[in-house]
């Protein structure tokens, strides 16, 4: 029997997790994929957003700029990349000038430090390579970009560190309240705890219905992205917003924490799960990106993706507003942590925080510490990023480090062998490609790909034929050997 | 009957017009050297091509030995071909242009190794 | 110890340039290597149909590339195998190369003269953007054809194509042979983008349809592949609404293009070319870097290893006379992409460097048919060229006498599509 069980691990409910495990708890945490943040920590804007856009009196304006304060250390801690760039929302006439002022007002509100509205002169000598018709912006100086999937990785490899267990391919099909503890059914076994935090993302309002009377319902909204090369990553030095519409914060163009460019995404509601682009939502975010940055070079694109967002519906069926739902549902003892959409990802330090002192702890008067709780993880090599000295020590130490497998960003057979071994080990390409980012540059994969599934072979103990891109047992590579055809003879 | 075909000799694709004559030959036009009404005459009575394919190899450091036919075989048996040639295995080392499979289907025709690779 | 050459890549350039370089007297010459083995691209292209311009028989790849690393090894000429190079730093008379590899770790390589050799890399379905999911079983061809080739395992059974570049074709047969089912390939533009010997051996012969100004439209399948949707495109590329067609498949391979690997040259400070994207060079191969050669599918994307290995021959010459002092630095003529050209090797002649003839590599834009490629200097038509059928996927190559530039004063060299005149 667990204390607790969590049931997603995306970015919520991994740090969560590692935020629980700070106290002696017994503490399980539940994935269907075979990674941890596969799905909405996968696909998204990767922004750590200053803070000024959401009402001070919902959670989302709540916990978004003290969240954002907080990425420093823990993006230290858990050596993550994480690069306060800076916002702008860029107006094009007065109308849009007026809400520049608004959000500068609300952001005041909420607290988000260093707020300033710039002239337009001040815009275009800080980017350049905006449109000319940009007269002016809020400029946010703490928002920043991060690498979402890395921080959820590190966060739960730091959480499994600290004792809690992960348990991925484990689909939650049933949840049963029996007496004071619940009983989870998975496709991989039954698992009991005493509480159930539900962080199951765009699922959540099902996971929900499993073992209460439905209050929440989740809308999968779909958002495209394009990912440009390095070589025009300096196109923008800070994250550029349109001005935001009641459609939402509209078509951005960032820079990655890795150093490529962003843009993206446009919000269509679709089936839960369907992260498929289509040629016309593509378009729009084309058109529209290139409203505020003219000179973005379509040639120079690698990569197209979609992910969703999991916004709560607001109707009368419903008692949700659009703001997160973050309680003790009606059924004691489970706890939602549901319509978690942006900011998201920059409010989740605080949100977790929130989550164990202002939820948990009252529930369990006995919680103790846990003494032997460490915040941080054994850093990653990056040789790339080392000097030459370094360099030079780091493959005599370990020849591997010597070895370059994915040629465009220059990541090392150390570097991935690292990451396959880890306590949150990568077992899949993408999982690999997720932690390290062998296969993200301009080739995507086709020189290194086969280099990493050999890896991955070698290291798992496995055929070559047996390594998974993604999900386990549907995402097949190659579907087996050359020359086992027998004799067969066509006509 | 005037036939057009591509020429496929050499990578250069010349455009070739067959027409069969009473006694048998074939005029061919459009050829750019003289290998062109061969080929011609090939494709209009008994076609043949290369197979370059794999064999299993042993202890080498590769699973696969590149091999071809040491000449081509005949166009419609590209797949019983294949068959036999499936069935190969071989040992490191070999080197190129040795046998790894003798007269292939019974055409009198050798398959040979398109490489060296050494035992490892 | 300073190297008199270094070159950048164990290829089909690489390795006959090093060859060049060393038996014209270059004296320490060093192959640096990526791969695990010398030859480069060829090893994985065990198909025929190599070496008929330069040996006058027909080879597979990878005895074509015997025959060079047997020279390689016959003159003595170094190499390290797995050895990945970070950088390029010009320090004037001196390039200082930084590698990396498993046994000797990190060097700082120091060489008189450096030959790029690096070639080219695959267009990714990310830089083509086919809308759609991202499942498994979306290949490059090349990636497939390493697999199949050289480590024996098939991708899948049922195999759609999209672009018809060489290497898409010979898979679509190589696939057929190994027992997998191939659909379709599919092609953009009106026309193929491969060799017509690959189009009539590799689709004709298995009966695998070509659907030329077609694309794909979406991806099916969230976890493997599951299909395609094919579409016809109008005269501007643009998809014909209703001609849709679901194809089912669990393998799609992706022919659409080349690209030169050109990181360490320009973050060398090397002056490009965007219509190659490769360096600009001369008539030896030089770039804009005094030292730095290069040739081969890293200066521009061939068709033929014959014409990789004819330049990389002059890149060697190049390097051994800039060793020895001899290469002139005067240009004489550039040369321009006039009306139906995409793009014109070399880009810059020194008439002194030159023993006979230049060989000017040029690709046309379009299918012509029944035309004539012309040479011009200001209006002077210096030299003309019949070609009854010029392909955008087929290289001209265009030879012009010494004797013949030699009667004109420096300029530019201006190559078009013209009428044949009657």
């Amino acid at each position: 029997m667990y204390d607790i069980a969590i049931i997603g691990a995306g970015i919520a409910g991994s740090y969560i997790a590692r935020e629980l495990s700070r106290y002696k708890l017994n503490v399980v945490l539940l994935d269907g994929e075979n990674d941890v943040g596969n799905q909405i920590t996968m696909a998204n804007s990767a922004i750590v957003h200053a803070g000024f856009d959401a009402p001070s009196y919902k959670l989302k304006g709540k916990f978004n700029a003290v969240g954002n304060i907080m990425y420093e250390k823990v993006c230290a801690d858990l050596d993550v990349p994480f690069k306060r760039c800076g916002s702008l929302v860029v107006a094009h006439d007065e109308y849009e000038l007026a809400t520049v002022h608004e959000l500068y007002k609300n952001g005041l509100i909420n607290g988000v430090p260093g707020l300033k509205i710039l002239f337009k002169e001040e815009v275009h000598a800080m980017e350049p390579n905006l449109n000319e018709t940009v007269c002016g912006a809020l400029y946010a100086p703490t928002a920043g970009v991060v690498s979402p999937f890395e921080l959820c990785v590190n966060v739960a490899e730091n959480a499994v560190d600290n004792g809690v267990t992960l348990k991925l391919n484990h689909l939650v099909s049933d949840i049963k309240k029996i007496d004071d503890h619940f009983s989870i059914t998975t496709n991989a076994g039954t698992i009991e705890a005493k509480f159930v935090i539900n962080a199951a993302g765009v699922y959540a309002d099902d996971i929900y219905e499993m073992v209460g009377e439905p209050y929440f319902q989740l809308l999968a909204r779909k958002g495209n992205y394009f990912i440009f090369d390095k070589e025009v990553g300096n196109l923008v030095n800070n994250v550029i917003f349109p001005c935001p519409s009641k459609k939402g914060k509209g078509i951005l163009v960032a820079p990655t924490v890795h150093g490529n460019i962003l843009i993206g995404p446009d919000a269509e509601p679709v089936e839960k799960g369907d992260t498929s682009t289509t040629a016309d939502r593509l378009d729009y975010i084309k058109q529209n990106a290139l409203k505020n940055c003219p000179s973005l070079p379509f040639n120079k694109i690698i990569r197209s993706y979609a992910g969703f967002r999991n916004t709560p519906v607001a109707d009368t069926f419903t008692t949700t507003d659009g703001d997160f739902i973050i309680e003790e549902s009606p059924v004691k003892g489970f706890i939602n942590v549901a319509g978690y959409e942006s900011p998201g990802l920059t409010s989740i330090p605080a949100v977790a925080h929130y989550v164990v002192e202002e939820i948990i702890k009252p529930m369990i008067p006995d919680i103790k510490e846990n003494m032997d709780y460490n915040p941080k993880i054994r850093p990653r090599i990056r040789f790339d990023e080392l000097n030459e000295e370094e360099k030079i020590a780091i493959i005599k130490e370990n020849p591997k480090y010597g070895k370059v497998i994915c040629r465009c960003e220059t990541i090392t057979e150390g570097e991935i062998m690292d990451v396959i071994h880890r306590s949150v080990g990568a077992r899949t390409v993408k999982s690999v490609k997720k932690r390290c980012r062998a296969g993200t540059g301009r080739c995507q994969g086709g020189f290194c790909s086969p280099r990493v599934i050999e890896i991955l072979a070698r290291e798992l103990n496995c055929p070559l034929d047996e390594v998974m891109y993604d999900q386990q047992d549907s995402t097949y590579i190659l579907s087996g050997k050359t020359k086992s055809a027998k004799s067969e003879v066509k006509s | 009957m005037k036939k057009n075909m591509t020429c496929i000799v050499c990578p250069i694709g010349c455009q070739l017009t067959v027409e069969p004559k009473n006694d048998g030959t074939f005029e061919v036009t459009g050829n750019g050297c003289k290998r062109g009404p061969k080929y011609a005459y090939a494709e209009m009575t008994n076609p043949t091509r290369m197979i370059p394919t794999t064999v299993v190899i042993k202890n080498a450091m590769l699973p696969r030995l590149p091999v071809k036919t040491a000449q081509p075989i005949p166009k419609g048996q590209i797949f019983d071909a294949m068959a036999a040639i499936n069935q190969v295995v071989v040992e490191a080392p070999i080197k190129t242009g040795d046998v790894v499979l003798k007269n292939l289907l019974g055409l009198g025709i050798d398959v040979v190794s398109t490489r060296t690779m050494n035992k490892c | 110890m300073i190297y008199d050459v270094v070159i950048l890549g164990g290829g089909p350039a690489g390795l006959a340039a090093a060859v060049e370089a060393k038996k014209e007297s270059a004296e320490n010459v060093l192959i640096l290597e990526r791969d695990r083995e010398l030859g480069g691209i060829l090893n994985q292209c065990i198909h025929n149909g190599f070496g008929l311009h330069t040996f006058n028989e027909e080879l597979t790849g990878p005895e074509y590339a015997e025959h060079y690393i047997n020279q390689v090894i016959e003159l003595g000429i170094p190499y390290f195998l797995d050895t990945m190079v970070l950088d390029m730093v010009d320090q004037g008379d001196l390039k200082v190369i930084h590698v990396i590899n498993e046994k000797e770790g990190y060097m700082a390589i120091q060489t008189k003269a450096v030959i790029l050799t690096m070639g080219c890399r695959e267009r990714p379905s990310g830089a083509i953007g086919i809308p759609g999911y991202r499942p498994s079983g979306v290949f490059t061809a090349g990636t497939v054809q390493r697999f199949v080739n050289m480590e024996g395992y098939m991708p899948g059974k049922e195999v759609v194509i999209l672009g018809s570049g060489d290497i898409g074709l010979i898979m679509a047969r190589r696939m057929t042979l190994e027992g997998a089912h191939v659909q379709a390939v599919c092609e953009l533009m009106p026309y193929s983008n491969g060799l017509v010997r690959n189009i009539v051996q590799c689709l004709d012969d298995y009966d695998i349809p070509l659907k030329l100004s077609h694309t794909i439209t979406f991806i099916h399948g969230k976890d493997r592949l599951e299909g395609v949707t094919v579409a016809k495109v109008d005269d501007h590329l643009k998809v014909i609404p209703g001609t849709e067609e679901f194809i089912p498949c669990d393998t799609l391979l992706l022919s659409v293009g080349l690209i030169p690997e050109n990181e360490i040259t320009r973050n060398a400070g090397v002056e490009m070319d965007s219509r190659t994207n490769g360096s600009v060079v001369g008539e030896l191969r030089q770039t804009s870097m005094p030292g730095v050669f290069a040739c081969g599918n890293v200066v521009h994307v061939h068709d033929l290893v014959d014409f990789v290995s004819e330049e990389a021959v002059l890149a060697g010459k190049g390097a051994a006379k800039y060793l020895k002092g001899q290469l002139d630095t005067n240009i004489t003529f550039t040369t321009l992409n006039g009306d139906g050209i995409s793009y014109v090797v070399p880009q810059k002649v020194s008439l002194k460097n030159v023993e006979e003839k230049v060989t000017f590599y040029m690709r046309v834009r379009q299918v012509f048919k029944d035309k004539v490629v012309n040479a011009y200097i200001g209006e002077t038509l210096i030299a003309t060229k019949k070609e009854k059928k010029l392909l955008p996927a087929e290289m001209v190559n265009f030879k012009i006498a010494k004797n013949i530039l030699a009667q004109y004063p420096a300029g530019e060299i201006r190559f078009v599509i013209e009428e044949a005149k009657k």
